[in-house]
C-alpha cells in the first residue's frame, strides 16, 4: 500500500493496530536481537511455534522483536494476555524444551510456569519484567520498541504512531519551526561529545547550498558499547524517520547511514526498513503527497574505531581512507563531497521522533539542567544484570550500578566503573553518588561517550585496563597527525614497562606529561582523548600504580610479570592433579603431601589453579 | 591492524573475474564507490590479493596505491584468506575483564596458532577482533559466525574438538 496523506497512515495505524490488539488472543513476543540470537532465540522459537502447532491452539499470535534489555537472562520470551491478573509474563533463560513446556503449561493449561519466570526462586515471587529494579527505575524512550514491536514489520511501527512524527512536520510545520523546536528540547548529541542537535541542525539549514546531506553515525566502535546496534536491530524505522525529518528541516534529499560490518543482523534490518518505507511511499520522490523527496543509503564500515570521528567517517564514505581533517571548517559547513552535512548518532535519531510529537516541553522536563532526557547505558562487566538500560540523565551511578544492575556478582568489591570507552575514564567508588550527566562526567575525568558502562572488582587491575585501552588505541590510531600515532605508542610502552615489573617512579610523571601534550595537540577527538584512561586511572588510583612500580605487586592478581604462584601447605591434599597438569613440570610432591612450585620453571599459566579443587594455590 | 604481505598462491577463476567486473560496473556512477566495490570483491575471492587489486584498479580507473592504502587501513580488508575454521575471540572490554585474553592464549596454545594469523595449512585462523556487541554474554568467540558465550577456560578444547573432523 502506498502512503499519499496523512489520512492515508491513519487508516493503516488503525487497521495495524486492530491485528496487534491482544483483547482476543495470546502474544507471545521472543528477543531475537544479536545477543538473544547467539544465546539460542532460535530454536526456542522453532519449538513455540511447533508445540502450538502439535497442540493446534488458537488465536496465538508469536512475533520476533528486538533487544528486551536484560542480557544476562537471554534467551527471553514473554507472553501477553489480555485482561488477566497477569497479563505480561517473562520467561528468562529459555531453551526449546523449557519453551515447550511453557506452551502446555501456560496457554494450554492457563498456568504460570513459575519454575522460569523472571523471578522463580525469589521472595517476591515476581512473574513479569515491569516489576524487576532492573525495568522499574527506567524510561524507555530511545528504546521504547526495542523488545516490543517486529522490528522486521512496518506496520507494527506505525501501530505505535511511527511516521507521525513525520506526518506531522510535512504536514504544517516550517523547516524553522522544527529546528526551533528541537533546540527548545534541549537535546544534545548522543554519540558522545554532547553537542546541542538542534544548533548543528541550524548550521546546515543556513548554508546556502544546491546539496546537502544527512547522515546518521552507526559505526559503534566503543567495545563495551551495544545500544545503537540495539536500536537498529529493535527499532530501525525510527532512525529512518528521524532522518527523513532532518533532510526536511536542514533541506536535504539524500542521506547516508554508516554502519559498522560487524552489524549484520542491524545491517539486514536497516536494509528491510529502508524498502518498505520506499514502498510505501515514506521515503523516495513527493513523501505523503508534500512535494519533499528524501532517499537514503547505507553504507558499510570496514573496521576502522577513527570512522566514529565526523570528519573521519565522512572521508571514508566519500571511498577513502578513513582520516580525520582539522575543523573548521565543519561539516554542517562543507561536509560529504564538500557539501553541507549533518551527522547524528543512532540514538540522537531515536529521540527526534518523540520529541516532534510531545513537544520540546516534555522532553526538557526530563534531565538534568544541561543534559536532558535519557540516556541509555549497556551495563556490562562484573555486574550481576547484565544489559541495557534508558534512564534518566541525573541518575546516580549508585542506582544504576546497585539497584538497576544488581551489584556485583559473587560477593566482589565495587572497584570502578568505566564510562566513555577508549575515550573516557574510570570512576571509582568514591564518586558513586555523581549524578551521571554530560558535564559531570567530564569534570571528573571520564564523559559520557557513547553509552558503556563497564563494571569492574576487586579481581580488575587498573594499570592493565589503562593498558589495555591504550593498546587499543594504538592500533586505532590512524596516523595522520604525530602527537596521536607516536605518542600513544610511547605511552603504551611505559605502560608495558610498569606492568612487566620494570617501571621506576619517574615513568609515572614521564606518563602525565605526555597524556597532557597528546590531549592538547592531537588532530581530532581520538587522540584529544586517547590519554583519558591512563590519566583518570592515576588520578584515582594512583597506589595502584605505586605499588606495580615499588613493590612490584599486582594486588588484583592480574599482571602475570608480577605474581607468584604458590601452594598452600595446610589446603593441599596432595591429589597430584595439579602436578599432572603443569605443563613444565614445575611441580612437585608425593602423593597424600602437600605439593610446591617451583618458581624457577614456573610459566604462569594459570592451569594448575583451574584444576585444583581445593582452593590451594593461590596467586600473589 | 598490522597487516602482512598476501603469502599464498592465488587461484581466481574467470568467473570470479566477470562477477568483479560486473560489480564495479554497477556501481560506475555511484560516488565514494571504492569500499563498497573492494567489499564485494572480498566477498567473491574471500581476500583481497594484488591481483584483486588490480582488476579493481583498471576497472575504477583509481591508482594502485590508492587502493592498497584504503586496503590495509581498514582492518576487515584481507590480504591473506582466513582459515577454513574462522576463530574470533571478543576483546572487547567487557569480555576482556572477563577474561578474553586468557581465552585467546588458551585457543592458541591448543591450535599452534598467534593471534592475527592462519595455520600453515591454511586450516585455522585466530583473530582478537573488536567488540561484537554481545557484552552480556561475555566472555564470547565466534568460530565460522557460530557464536558460543559466556565461555569458561575449560569449555574451550571441547569446543574446538568439534572442528576437528575435516569435512567442516
Amino acid at each position: 500500500m502506498k502512503i499519499n496523506n496523512l489520512a492515508d497512515l491513519n487508516a493503516l495505524k488503525e487497521e495495524a493496530n486492530k491485528r496487534l490488539e491482544v483483547k482476543w488472543k495470546t502474544k507471545i513476543v521472543v528477543g531475537m536481537a544479536t545477543c538473544g540470537m547467539a544465546a539460542g532465540a532460535t530454536p526456542v522459537m522453532n519449538a513455540l511455534k511447533e508445540e502450538i502447532a502439535a497442540g493446534k491452539l488458537e488465536n496465538i499470535e508469536v512475533s520476533q522483536v528486538g533487544c528486551i534489555g536484560l542480557c544476562e537472562y537471554e534467551p527471553i520470551i514473554e507472553v501477553f494476555e489480555e485482561g488477566k491478573e497477569n497479563n505480561r509474563v517473562t520467561y528468562v533463560k529459555m531453551d526449546a524444551e523449557k519453551a515447550k513446556e511453557v506452551i502446555k503449561t501456560h496457554i494450554a493449561g492457563g498456568k504460570i510456569a513459575e519454575a522460569y519466570t523472571i523471578g522463580a526462586g525469589g521472595e517476591d515471587n515476581i512473574s513479569s519484567i515491569e516489576n524487576t529494579q532492573f525495568y522499574k527505575h527506567q524510561q524507555r524512550i530511545s528504546l521504547r520498541n526495542c523488545g516490543v514491536i517486529d522490528p522486521e514489520n512496518i506496520e507494527d511501527y506505525i501501530a505505535g504512531d511511527g511516521y507521525f512524527a513525520l506526518a506531522k512536520v510535512l504536514n504544517g510545520m516550517s523547516r524553522e519551526d522544527v529546528i526551533k523546536l528541537l533546540k527548545d528540547s534541549g537535546l544534545r548529541g548522543r554519540g558522545g561529545g554532547g553537542f546541542p542537535t538542534g544548533l548543528k541542525w541550524e548550521f546546515a539549514f543556513k548554508q546556502d547550498s544546491d546539496k546537502k546531506y544527512v547522515c546518521c553515525n552507526a559505526d559503534e566502535g566503543d567495545p563495551g558499547a551495544f545500544m545503537d546496534r540495539s536500536i537498529l536491530e529493535g527499532d530501525p524505522h525510527s532512525v529512518v524517520e528521524a532522518m527523513a525529518i532532518a533532510g526536511y528541516a536542514v533541506g536535504s534529499d539524500e542521506g547516508y547511514i554508516y554502519i559498522r560490518a560487524e552489524y549484520p543482523v542491524a545491517v539486514k534490518r536497516l536494509g528491510i526498513a529502508i524498502d518498505q518505507a520506499k514502498k510505501m511511499g515514506l521515503l523516495g520522490k513527493d513523501i505523503m503527497g508534500s512535494g519533499f523527496n528524501f532517499d537514503l543509503e547505507i553504507r558499510l564500515g570496514a573496521g576502522a574505531f577513527v570512522c566514529g570521528e565526523e570528519t573521519a567517517l565522512i572521508t571514508s564514505i566519500e571511498g577513502n581512507r578513513g582520516e580525520p581533517r582539522p575543523r573548521p571548517p565543519f561539516p554542517a559547513v562543507k561536509g560529504l563531497f564538500g557539501k553541507p552535512t549533518i551527522l547524528n548518532n543512532v540514538e540522537t535519531y531515536a529521540n527526534i521522533g518523540q520529541i516532534i510529537l510531545n513537544g520540546a516541553d516534555w522532553f526538557s522536563g526530563l534531565g538534568t539542567e544541561k543534559s536532558k532526557g535519557t540516556k541509555v547505558f549497556a551495563l556490562g562487566g562484573k555486574i550481576t544484570n547484565t544489559g541495557l538500560v534508558e534512564i534518566p540523565m541525573g541518575m546516580t551511578l549508585r542506582k544504576v550500578v546497585g539497584e538497576i544492575g544488581g551489584g556485583i556478582p559473587n560477593g566482589k568489591k565495587f572497584k570502578a566503573a568505566q564510562t566513555g570507552g577508549p575515550s573516557g575514564g574510570c570512576i571509582p567508588a568514591s564518586l558513586f553518588d555523581t549524578p551521571i550527566d554530560y558535564d559531570n562526567l567530564t569534570a571528573i575525568g571520564s564523559m559520557m561517550g557513547s553509552g558503556g558502562l563497564i563494571v569492574m572488582d576487586e579481581d580488575t587491575c587498573m594499570v592493565d585496563i589503562a593498558k589495555y585501552f591504550l593498546d587499543f588505541t594504538v592500533d586505532e590510531s590512524c596516523g595522520k597527525c604525530g602527537p596521536c600515532r607516536i605518542g600513544t605508542k610511547r605511552m603504551y610502552e611505559l605502560l608495558e614497562k610498569i606492568t612487566s615489573g620494570n617501571g621506576e617512579e619517574e615513568d609515572l610523571d614521564k606518563l602525565e606529561e605526555l597524556g597532557a601534550h597528546i590531549k592538547s595537540a592531537s588532530l581530532c577527538g581520538l587522540g584529544q582523548t586517547a590519554p583519558n584512561p591512563v590519566l583518570s586511572t592515576m588520578k584515582y588510583f594512583r597506589d595502584e600504580y605505586i605499588s606495580h612500580v615499588k613493590d612490584k605487586k599486582c594486588a588484583a592478581g592480574v599482571c602475570k610479570s608480577l605474581l607468584s604462584y604458590i601452594i598452600l601447605e595446610d589446603k593441599c591434599i596432595g591429589c597430584t592433579a595439579c602436578k599432572k597438569v603443569c605443563p613444565t613440570e614445575a611441580i612437585s610432591g608425593e602423593r597424600k603431601e602437600a605439593h610446591a612450585i617451583d618458581q624457577s620453571k614456573c610459566i604462569k599459566c594459570d592451569a594448575c589453579v583451574q584444576k585444583c579443587k581445593f582452593g590451594a594455590i593461590i596467586k600473589r | 591492524m598490522k597487516k602482512k604481505m598476501t603469502t599464498v598462491t592465488f587461484k581466481g577463476t574467470p568467473e570470479q573475474e566477470a562477477q568483479l567486473i560486473q560489480v564495479i560496473g554497477e556501481y560506475k556512477n555511484t560516488k565514494g564507490a571504492l569500499m563498497p566495490v573492494l567489499q564485494k570483491a572480498q566477498a567473491i575471492y574471500g581476500y583481497l590479493p594484488l591481483e584483486v587489486q588490480k582488476i579493481v584498479a583498471e576497472g575504477m580507473d583509481v591508482s594502485l596505491a590508492e587502493i592498497y592504502g584504503v586496503i590495509t587501513f581498514y582492518s576487515q580488508f584481507l590480504l591473506n584468506p582466513k582459515g577454513d575454521v574462522a576463530i574470533d575471540v571478543c576483546m572487547g572490554t567487557a569480555c576482556y575483564v572477563r577474561g578474553a585474553g586468557d581465552i585467546l592464549d588458551k585457543i592458541s596454545g591448543s591450535l599452534g596458532v598467534k593471534s592475527g594469523e592462519t595455520s600453515d595449512d591454511g586450516r585455522y585462523s585466530l583473530e582478537g577482533v573488536r567488540c561484537i556487541g554481545a557484552c552480556g554474554l561475555a566472555p564470547v568467540i565466534t568460530i565460522n559466525g557460530s557464536v558460543y558465550g559466556r565461555l569458561k577456560l575449560g569449555e574451550v578444547d571441547k569446543i574446538l574438538d568439534k572442528y576437528k573432523e575435516k569435512n567442516i
